[in-house]
C-alpha cells in the first residue's frame, strides 16, 4: 500500500523579477506572451510505500522544499499528478504559525490548531507539549518574544511531532535546540517510525538522516538523479560532490 | 554504473505498478484521502479570531476604550460642523442620527481592510500550513466584531438616553448585521485573493473606504438624495443598513421590505461571487507570495 504516489510531476515557476504589478500581467494578456519559467522540478515519479521512510537530497536549490509543498498541498503540480493517502503534517518552517506577541501557552493552541488538531486534543496533550519543550512553567505565560531563539524552536517542534500524523514531512529541521534536545527529537522521531509511519525529510544528507530513513532521493537542479536505498544514494552523493584530491 | 541501474530499477517499479502515467502537458493534480487538511475549522477559526485580537490589544494602555473613543470623537466632530458651523439641519437627535451611520460605517472599512490585506499579511502561514485558505480573510473580518458589538452597545446607550427604548422592530437588527458581516466576507474574499497578485488592491480599498464616508448618508438623510441618484444607494448594503439603523431606532418602524430583500441580495450575491472568485484565484497563491 502506497502512502504517496508521484507520476511525471514537474512544477515551473514564472520568472517576473518579483514585479506584481498590473502593467506586466497587461503586457502579458496582451502580447500573449507568457513570461520567462523555470523549472524547479522536472518530471518526478516515485512512490513510497505505508512504512517506509524516505530522504530527499541534493545541493540548494535542487527543488527539495518545492517537493514538499507539493506533497503537502500548498502548491499545485504544473504537470503530473501528487497521490498522498493519508493524515498529513508539515513541519515546513517551525513556528510559522507564532506570534511575538502571544504568551507560549496562547502560540500552543493557536498552532495546534492551526496544524489540525481539536480542540478536545490540544486540551489532552497540552501538558505534554510544555513537558516535551521543556519551557520551565514560569515562562510559559510570557510572550513569546522574551523567549530565546532556541527556546521558541523547542516550543514549535514540540507541537508538530504531538500531532501524529501517518505521513511527516520535515525540511531540515531536526537541527533544534541544544545537543541534548536533539537528542529528546530524534529519539521521539525513532519511535514515529517504528509505529508504523512514514517520514519524508529533506537533509543535506547527515547521518541522522541516515539511520532514519530507509530510502533516498536525490536532486540535482529539479532532476532526479539518483533513487535507493539510503546508503547507496548518499555514498554516490557524496562521491559526487567530493572535491578531487 | 551503480546509479544508471538504480534509475532503470526504478523507473520499471514505478512506471510498472503506477498506473499509468499522464500524458505530457495534462494539467497537474493533487489528490488524497479526503481534504489535505483535516484540522477542526471552528477551532482553526476561533483561534486565529482570538489571535488577531490579543494581538491588537495587549499592546494598548487603553485596550478596549479605543473601540468606543472613535466613534465619540467622529461624532463630536460632526456634530459640531452642522449644528454650530452649518447649522441648517433640521435632523432631530443629530448625534444618535450621526451615530447610526458611524457605527456601520466604521465596521466596514476596519473589516474590509483587514480582510483585503488578510492573505498577504498571514503569508507565512499559506505558504507552511495547508488550512483551508478561506478561513484566513473570514477571521480577519470577524475578528472586529467585539470592536462592533462595544460600538452597537454605545449606540444602544445612547438611543437609550436620547429618550426611546426597545421596541419589536429591534429583532431585526442581528438579520441586519449578519448580512452586513456576510457581505464583507464577500468583498473581502475578492480582494484578498487579487491583492496576492496586484498588491496595491489595498490602496484602491482604502479609496473606497474614503469616498464611501460621504456616499452612504452618515451626515444627510437619504430622502435628500435625487431621485436619478437613489439606485446608487440602495444597492449599497452600507447604505442600506444606515437607513434601516434608523428606520428601527430613530423612526420605530420596521424597515421596508424592498430595502430587506435588496440588502439581502446583494451581500448573498457578493459573499456567493467573492467565494468563486477565491476559489480560482488560491491555486496560485503559494507561487506568488
Amino acid at each position: 500500500m502506497n502512502i504517496v504516489e508521484l507520476s511525471g510531476v514537474s512544477k515551473t515557476y514564472h520568472r517576473h523579477g518579483g514585479r506584481l504589478l498590473l502593467r506586466n500581467r497587461a503586457k502579458e494578456w496582451v502580447s500573449g506572451r507568457r513570461p520567462e519559467t523555470f523549472a524547479a522540478l522536472k518530471n518526478i515519479t516515485f512512490e513510497l510505500k505505508r512504512g517506509e521512510s524516505v530522504a530527499v537530497i541534493g545541493q540548494n536549490g535542487a527543488g527539495k522544499s518545492t517537493l514538499l509543498s507539493l506533497l503537502a498541498g500548498l502548491s499545485k503540480p504544473t504537470t503530473g499528478s501528487v497521490f498522498v493517502n493519508g493524515r498529513i503534517a508539515a513541519l515546513l518552517d517551525l513556528g510559522c504559525g507564532f506570534h511575538p506577541d502571544l504568551t507560549g501557552a496562547e502560540n500552543v493552541t493557536l498552532n495546534a490548531a492551526l496544524l489540525g488538531l481539536t480542540r478536545k486534543r490540544t486540551t489532552e496533550i497540552y501538558d505534554q507539549i510544555i513537558d516535551f519543550s521543556g519551557i520551565e512553567p514560569e515562562f510559559v505565560n510570557e510572550p513569546l518574544r522574551t523567549y530565546s531563539t532556541g527556546m521558541t524552536m523547542r516550543l514549535a517542534f514540540s507541537v508538530a511531532i504531538n500531532v501524529d500524523p501517518d505521513l511527516l514531512l520535515v525540511d531540515e529541521v531536526l537541527a533544534v535546540g541544544d545537543a541534548a534536545f536533539q537528542e529528546k527529537c530524534f529519539r521521539r522521531i525513532r519511535e514515529f517510525r517504528h509505529s508504523g509511519k512514514s517520514l519524508f525529510c529533506v537533509s543535506h544528507a547527515s547521518g541522522m538522516v541516515q539511520e532514519l530513513c530507509d530510502r533516498a532521493i536525490w536532486l540535482d537542479h529539479g532532476e532526479m538523479v539518483m533513487t535507493g536505498a539510503i546508503s547507496d544514494v548518499v555514498e554516490a552523493y557524496h562521491g559526487r560532490n567530493a572535491i578531487p584530491a | 554504473m551503480h546509479t544508471e541501474d538504480s534509475i532503470s530499477a526504478l523507473q520499471e517499479e514505478t512506471f510498472g505498478t503506477g498506473g499509468g502515467n499522464p500524458p505530457v502537458g495534462t494539467p497537474g493534480s493533487y489528490r488524497g484521502q479526503g481534504p489535505i487538511w483535516q484540522g477542526d475549522l471552528f477551532f482553526a477559526l476561533s483561534s486565529l479570531i482570538i489571535k488577531d485580537f490579543k494581538i491588537r490589544y495587549r499592546n494598548m494602555s487603553l485596550g478596549v476604550f479605543w473601540s468606543l473613543l472613535n466613534p465619540i470623537i467622529m461624532m463630536g466632530v460632526l456634530t459640531f460642523v452642522f449644528t454650530k458651523v452649518n447649522p441648517n439641519n433640521s435632523i432631530p437627535h443629530f448625534p444618535l442620527f450621526l451615530l447610526c451611520g458611524i457605527v456601520p460605517f466604521n465596521f466596514f472599512t476596519a473589516a474590509w481592510s483587514a480582510g483585503t490585506t488578510s492573505i498577504v499579511d498571514n503569508a507565512g502561514l499559506v505558504k507552511r500550513v495547508p488550512i483551508p485558505r478561506e478561513i484566513v480573510p473570514i477571521a480577519a473580518v470577524l475578528s472586529n466584531c467585539l470592536h462592533l458589538l462595544i460600538q452597537i452597545g454605545l449606540l444602544f446607550a445612547l438611543s437609550f438616553a436620547s429618550g426611546y427604548s426597545v421596541n419589536r422592530y429591534w429583532v431585526w437588527l442581528p438579520y441586519l448585521w449578519t448580512m452586513e458581516v456576510i457581505f464583507i466576507c464577500g468583498l473581502s474574499f475578492f480582494t484578498s485573493a487579487i491583492n496576492v497578485y496586484v498588491r496595491d488592491t489595498r490602496y484602491v480599498v482604502e479609496s473606497i473606504n474614503t469616498v464611501m464616508f460621504w456616499m452612504v448618508g452618515i451626515f444627510y438623510n437619504l430622502s435628500i438624495v435625487p431621485q436619478i441618484y437613489r439606485l446608487l444607494y440602495q444597492l449599497n448594503p452600507v447604505a442600506a443598513l444606515i437607513l434601516a439603523m434608523r428606520n428601527i431606532i430613530i423612526e420605530g418602524h420596521a424597515p421596508r421590505w424592498q430595502l430587506l430583500v435588496q440588502l439581502t441580495g446583494v451581500a448573498l450575491f457578493a459573499f456567493l461571487s467573492g467565494f468563486i472568485v477565491f476559489q480560482r484565484l488560491k491555486r496560485r497563491f503559494y507561487d506568488h507570495l
